[in-house]
């Protein structure tokens, strides 16, 4: 294993791999931009909340929430509530932050997203800790995340795809993709299984975002973390 | 191009929080030392928390999405190709829906 560190190769090498994820990313961005056009955000206020927020799920929520004047209140309140998973995410990279400090710790968990935090899960597991790795997978993302606002914005009102197309099943299959990468072996059947299980009751009960995913998420580790300490004490 | 006082004010409250998100769960690690349960819990957490955001997907999306998916799924396992793997899954669908 080697120790943290903080690269050029391996901001170069996050973002290349990076890049085929995207495709999961491009039509959400579409998606998005063509959301704050039609609740009337400028171009620039399109852009600079794509540049600042780059959450995807959140900013669509808000925009569904948002009036005119805008709905200070509630956007931030929908950003809390739904990047509340991302909390977890940030303390589980902590073999890979630790010994970085200032802009680079604070700026590389600034532009954290779901994919490039897979891919730096499935970096640490393979021995390297790279942090630099991360920062590059989630520029990368920010960049298409920008261009796809902006195309969004732009061509939107004039594509008008329908929302169950196909196109937009592409965030989907590139979350069923990072599962891959994140899979450890046989001992992850029944965490995972929890964890989708609880998502559903709780998708069944009526919960909103990010409720399911939460429920899920704390639930399939929680099981995970008691199996692992339950194969300990059979071992000792 | 116009920028609006009031969408300015939401868009940096929308900032404020999300960033809260991102480096808040890191931030209390790095402060106190968790129990060795909380630890175990965070190296299961990836895969659960991606497993919970599909399960009530794919439901949603009835049984062409779970095959879908389970082509995705298949594709990156044997060639280990993401954009391949996502163009698999979006493939699939929109024959499925055309055949439908």
């Amino acid at each position: 294993m080697t120790p943290a560190t903080f690269t050029r190769a391996g901001f170069r090498r996050g973002a290349l791999t990076a890049l085929g994820l995207t495709l999961g990313l491009a039509p959400f961005g579409l998606v998005v931009g063509m959301a704050a056009d039609a609740k009337g955000l400028s171009l620039l206020e399109t852009l600079l909340m794509s540049a600042l927020v780059f959450a995807g799920t959140s900013q669509l929520v808000a925009l569904q929430l948002w009036s005119d004047p805008a709905p200070i209140l509630a956007a931030t309140l929908a950003c809390l509530v739904i990047n509340l998973r991302l909390a977890p995410m940030g303390a589980a990279l902590a073999p890979a932050l630790d010994r970085l400090s200032g802009l680079r710790l604070w700026g590389t968990l600034a532009v954290l997203v779901d994919n490039s935090f897979a891919l730096m899960v499935a970096e640490i597991r393979a021995g390297r800790r790279d942090a630099a790795f991360l920062l590059g997978a989630s520029l990368a993302m920010w960049a298409v995340w920008m261009v796809t606002t902006l195309l969004g914005h732009a061509f939107g009102a004039a594509v008008r795809l329908p929302p169950d197309h196909p196109v937009f099943f592409a965030s989907v299959a590139a979350l069923m993709s990072i599962l891959v990468p994140l899979w450890r072996g046989w001992s992850d059947v029944f965490p995972w299984c929890v964890a989708g299980l609880l998502a559903l009751c709780a998708q069944g009960l009526g919960l909103g975002a990010p409720w399911p995913v939460l429920a899920g998420a704390l639930g399939g580790a929680a099981t995970g973390a008691a199996l692992d300490r339950h194969r300990n004490r059979g071992r000792a | 191009m116009t920028l609006r006082w009031d969408v300015l004010a939401a868009i940096l409250g929308m900032v404020a929080a999300t960033f809260l998100c991102r480096a808040g769960g890191y931030a209390i690690l790095r402060v106190t030392r968790p129990p060795p349960f909380v630890q175990a819990m965070l190296q299961h957490l990836p895969g659960a928390i991606f497993v919970a955001f599909l399960a009530p997907a794919l439901a949603q999306g009835g049984w062409p999405a779970w095959v879908a998916g389970g082509s995705a799924l298949l594709v990156q396992a044997r060639f280990g190709r993401m954009a391949l793997s996502i163009l698999t899954g979006v493939g699939v669908l929109w024959a499925i829906q055309a055949l439908q």
